[in-house]
């Protein structure tokens, strides 16, 4: 076996959008494509030749060849599926606010995670900014993180307008946990702009040492690492030092696989759990050869 | 005046105003304002830091007092009127409203981008709650035609929104856009309709008497026109106008006079002007919180302001977005 077999709950735009990125993986093989209603999604992915189940979360569970999940569906959604999944044994990337286990950012701390059952995908607001700030804390300390993520207004749907506290309070959580900042704070701006607007990411850090050449290479290395799974990130201002403030300003375009371009903020979350699945399965066939 | 002839006036002196000082009001100037506009019988009184609850930030400046001391300051100075907040979601939470209702607070101002009302329902919501007066406030009205700005009103509505207010944030607006769209809220909806003015093309007043025209029985004002931008509606001025139409307020207009005089005054940092860079605020369609942001980012990067405020307009920047002034006058000084 050269490829481990993934399945997506939930076949919305997010779940659509994970299907193609999966399809085009090299160690991962789309095995399953589960949702609750025959939706648009579904049959989508039958057309593609996926086997496709409407016993949500049962037909997950019921099938063993299955090893990692993504869980695209919502967060009261998830908190029932987390528990049936891992006793099933499998690993679960939750792209939903639930956030029941760690958060994972790929370029940040996937190595440290492996063993968990449960990773939480953060926010699109979070999987672009968080490695910022670990880059600047990793070189001039980070005394406070403060962000500033504005996406187009069609790119939100009602979960996240409906809970947009769980956007701005996640956030701010992972710039510390994960950022390593040791307070943060997040702000969210949806803008109607036509034609939409990309989504823009700015970062503020208080350092604790304003070293303008450190810190302008610890982006630029780590803008790259990033690159790698989301091509569409760029860096729109690099670092400006005002004394003690640090300022980074990051564009992410989209992929445009399924969602449209300008939903960079959807492509970021879609990206960094394919990516943070991919090591898990590298890891997961390692084991395999060895055993 | 078939109606009413009862205006309900916001003063946000200690909110919108705190943006014409950069948030740098004191204890005592919470404190003194907030008693002065009590005692001259100002119904609602706005305290938040300009950019709402939770704004103290690099993005939109840090406030010398947090919300909660100030709150605590203006609280103690008030006796009868409606101690008031903004919470603009996305910046601030349910978290910092449900501290507020801890300050005596009897009703928030849930504000939104004109077409974005959905993002504030669980904030109307909650305010209920906690029993508090709850408003939404749809902002940069400027930017929408009137039949979206109703259907954003309809949905605050129907989240249990006290009362609607449509909120000219750019000083964009002439009097005939106030009331063609205060006009149509007015009809629709059950409950009352505001209106808050900046006076970046010098018609803030002017644009309150339209929109009671159009039937808006709540008006914002600041004294001295202290606020974002060119500043808000003058209080004082706005008290003595709506007394000449025949309409009462309950403000005392020797009172309000004398708090603007004696007591905002001596706390402003510059007189409230329109010079060249507010009125291209309203020329261009721009948020008006951005101006002082705009000079100061003009400075570091040499360059003038109204081509910083020109670009912002072109890109369709909405409020909120003052990190975007960073990025315009960055690319425009690189290329």
């Amino acid at each position: 076996m050269d490829r481990v077999k993934v399945a997506v709950i939930g076949p919305g735009n997010i779940g659509s959008d994970l299907m193609y990125k999966v399809m085009r993986s090299r160690n991962l093989e789309m095995a399953l494509m589960a949702g609750i209603v025959d939706s648009e999604g579904i049959q989508r992915a039958r057309s593609l030749g996926i086997r496709t189940s409407l016993e949500g979360v049962d037909a997950v569970v019921a099938d063993d060849s299955v090893k990692i999940v993504f869980d695209a569906t919502s967060a009261r959604a998830h908190l029932r599926h987390a528990p049936l999944l891992k006793e099933a044994g499998k690993i679960t990337l939750d792209l939903t606010p639930a956030a029941i286990g760690p958060y994972v950012v790929p370029s940040v701390n996937l190595s440290e995670l492996h063993a968990e059952p449960n990773l939480n995908m953060v926010t699109c607001g979070g999987q672009a900014t968080v490695p910022i700030v670990h880059a600047i804390r990793c070189v001039a300390g980070a005394r406070y993180a403060e962000i500033v993520a504005c996406i187009a207004s069609k790119s939100a749907g009602p979960g996240t307008r409906q809970n947009i506290d769980e956007f701005t309070q996640t956030t701010a959580r992972a710039l510390t946990l994960v950022g390593g900042a040791k307070k943060g704070k997040a702000i969210i701006i949806l803008n109607p702009a036509e034609p939409p607007i990309m989504m823009t990411n700015t970062v503020y850090v208080e350092v604790e040492d304003p070293d303008e050449k450190a810190i302008a290479a610890a982006v630029a290395a780590r803008v790259k690492e990033i690159q790698e799974y989301v091509p569409g990130y760029q860096v729109r201002v690099p670092p400006i030092i005002d004394g003690h403030k640090v300022t980074t300003i990051i564009q992410v375009e989209g992929a445009g696989d399924f969602l449209p371009k300008y939903a960079g903020n959807l492509d970021i979350m879609t990206s960094a759990a394919v990516a943070a699945a991919e090591r898990l399965a590298h890891k997961l066939l390692a084991e395999e050869v060895v055993a | 005046m078939s109606k009413t002839d009862f205006i309900h006036i916001v003063d946000s002196t200690l909110r919108d105003g705190s943006h014409a000082v950069s948030h740098q009001f004191t204890a005592e100037q919470y404190a003194a304002i907030a008693g002065g506009l009590d005692a001259a019988g100002i119904e609602y009184i706005e305290v938040s830091h300009g950019d709402g609850l939770a704004g103290s930030s690099f993005n939109y400046g840090w406030a010398a007092l947090g919300d909660e001391e100030m709150l605590k300051e203006a609280a103690s100075a008030i006796k009868r009127a409606k101690l008031t907040v903004l919470l603009i979601p996305g910046i601030g939470t349910q978290e910092e409203l449900k501290l507020s209702a801890d300050y005596g607070v009897r009703a928030v101002r849930v504000a939104t981008h004109v077409t974005e009302a959905d993002i504030g329902e669980q904030h109307i919501g909650l305010a209920k709650k906690l029993g508090m007066e709850a408003c939404g406030f749809l902002m940069m009205c400027h930017m929408a035609p009137p039949e979206k700005v109703l259907e954003q009103a309809k949905l605050f509505e129907s989240y249990g929104a006290d009362w609607i207010y449509v909120a000219d944030s750019a000083g964009a607006m002439l009097p005939e856009d106030v009331k063609a769209r205060v006009g149509p809220v007015v009809e629709a909806v059950k409950v009352p309709v505001g209106f808050h003015a900046h006076n970046n093309l010098t018609v803030a007043t002017a644009n309150a008497v339209a929109a009671l025209e159009a039937g808006a029985t709540f008006l914002d004002g600041c004294c001295r026109g202290l606020g974002a931008g060119a500043g808000n509606t003058q209080t004082e001025a706005l008290v003595a106008v709506l007394d000449k139409l025949g309409y009462r307020t309950g403000v005392d207009l020797y009172k309000i006079m004398d708090v603007a005089e004696e007591i905002v005054g001596p706390a402003m940092h510059r007189p409230q002007e329109v010079t060249s860079a507010p009125l291209m605020l309203g020329y261009a369609g721009v948020y008006s919180s951005f101006l002082l942001h705009t000079y100061r980012a003009a400075e570091r990067f040499g360059l003038d302001p109204r081509d910083i405020l020109v670009e912002l307009g072109r890109r369709k920047m909405v409020g909120g977005q003052e990190d975007m002034i960073i990025d315009v006058a960055y690319q425009l000084a690189h290329t």
